[in-house]
């Protein structure tokens, strides 16, 4: 005759389970990376030259880091606490001040001008070459998202097109310090932006994310009213590297 | 006398924990899927810098990590180097084969989509990093993001 089968306690069952789940909260990484987002430029052939554009010294906010991680900032010695302010500064001129950019204010007839200006360079312009061509099609999709974006936040004061913060380090330069340095950039421009966008849509700019498709209108439109155009130039060698 | 037994006993029937492990494995499986394991050892020192104006990188798959800093056994030097995918690299060229090697692994739909992302010690000095930037410029993978942990809030 069989005996009775005892049954198997389960109450271990779950301390078990436990030790598994503790031990792959322990192993696995939920660290998301995060950090600044840089797009770097084209790498454009060796012997081409951009058409001549006249550049003057008032859009052109200068940041120099030297290998001793000191900053020279539009000819002065600053320290980093002062960068961001700088930056703001340079990217809204409130009192028009006559080293700093001189302010365009962007409406429909101004953008619909250019445009017509553009496409009558092309057009009378012969044997253009290939990455010329490109470089005027972008100036027109330039003015293009202007337009976009008066149609939706109305009148508005902006930077001109050829103003840019210039970046450059030396080679010797702390990886630190560099980051430093395009953190405030950074922030001067999210705060700018953020003013914009608060004013337009009642939130945020920082708030706004790339993989909603509601948002991505939204930052484009704000990105053609605050326009983050930062260039670095060819490191220095003087230092230790 | 009454119709109804009283119950004999004083003690409530004990809850069964039978339910018990189906719940824990429920939330086992859940952490399985939902995170990641790490794909590759670090060999060389990173201790990231500290910014404020940073964004989360959203999607995982579409990044490809590129570590400098100080290699952690003593053999391979004390001098900055480059990593990637587990292995030491001699020279920043190295990094185009690096780009290369992965884009066939992705969707071509996602390809201007991909960051690749520069995790950089922070007393590197900024040469090695030019000339990684340089690299991937020729390679055309031209998103980059500069990797940084969050500042503590600066009290204004």
């Amino acid at each position: 005759m069989a005996r009775k089968l005892e049954e198997i306690n389960a109450g271990s069952m779950a301390d078990i389970a436990f030790l598994l789940l503790i031990f792959f909260l322990v192993t696995t990484t939920m660290d998301s990376d995060e950090g600044i987002v840089r797009i770097l430029p084209q790498a454009t052939p060796p012997d081409w030259t951009p058409p001549p554009i006249p550049i003057h010294e008032r859009d052109v906010f200068e940041i120099n880091v030297n290998a001793q991680n000191l900053l020279l900032v539009e000819g002065e010695y600053i320290y980093m606490d002062q960068l961001e302010e700088l930056t703001y500064d340079f990217l809204t001129n409130y009192n028009g001040k006559e080293n700093l950019p001189a302010m365009i204010t962007v409406n429909k007839q101004f953008c619909d001008s250019k445009i017509g200006e553009i496409r009558n360079t092309i057009a009378t312009t012969q044997n253009m070459d290939e990455t010329t061509r490109k470089f005027w099609e972008s100036e027109i999709k330039y003015w293009e998202s202007k337009r976009e974006a008066v149609e939706v936040a109305g009148e508005f004061r902006t930077l001109p097109k050829m103003a840019v913060i210039s970046l450059r380090n030396d080679n010797g330069t702390s990886y630190d310090t560099y980051v430093q340095v395009q953190d405030r950039i950074q922030s001067a421009i999210n705060r700018l932006r953020n003013e914009w966008c608060r004013k337009v849509y009642g939130k945020d700019f920082t708030e706004l994310r790339e993989d909603i498709a509601d948002d991505q209108e939204k930052i484009k439109i704000i990105r053609a009213i605050v326009p983050q155009n930062i260039i670095e130039r060819q490191p220095k060698n003087l230092g230790r590297y | 006398m009454s119709k109804f037994k009283k119950d004999s006993g004083g003690s409530a029937p004990a809850i069964s924990t039978a339910s018990l492990p189906d719940i824990v494995f429920m939330l086992l499986f859940f952490f399985m899927v939902t995170t990641v394991m790490k794909e590759q050892d670090v060999i060389v020192d990173v201790s990231k810098p500290e910014a404020s104006a940073i964004t989360k990188l959203q999607n995982k798959s579409l990044v490809d990590n590129i570590y400098i800093g100080v290699p952690m056994n003593a053999p391979a030097g004390s001098s900055p180097r480059i990593q990637t995918d587990d292995q030491l690299l001699n020279s920043a060229v190295q990094v185009q084969d690096f780009i290369k090697k992965k884009r066939p692994q992705r969707d071509p739909e996602d390809l201007d989509k991909v960051v690749t992302s520069l995790k950089v010690d922070k007393d590197t000095p900024m040469g090695i990093v030019t000339a990684v930037k340089q690299e991937l410029r020729n390679v055309e993978a031209l998103k980059i993001n500069y990797s940084a942990v969050a500042k503590s809030k600066k009290t204004k």
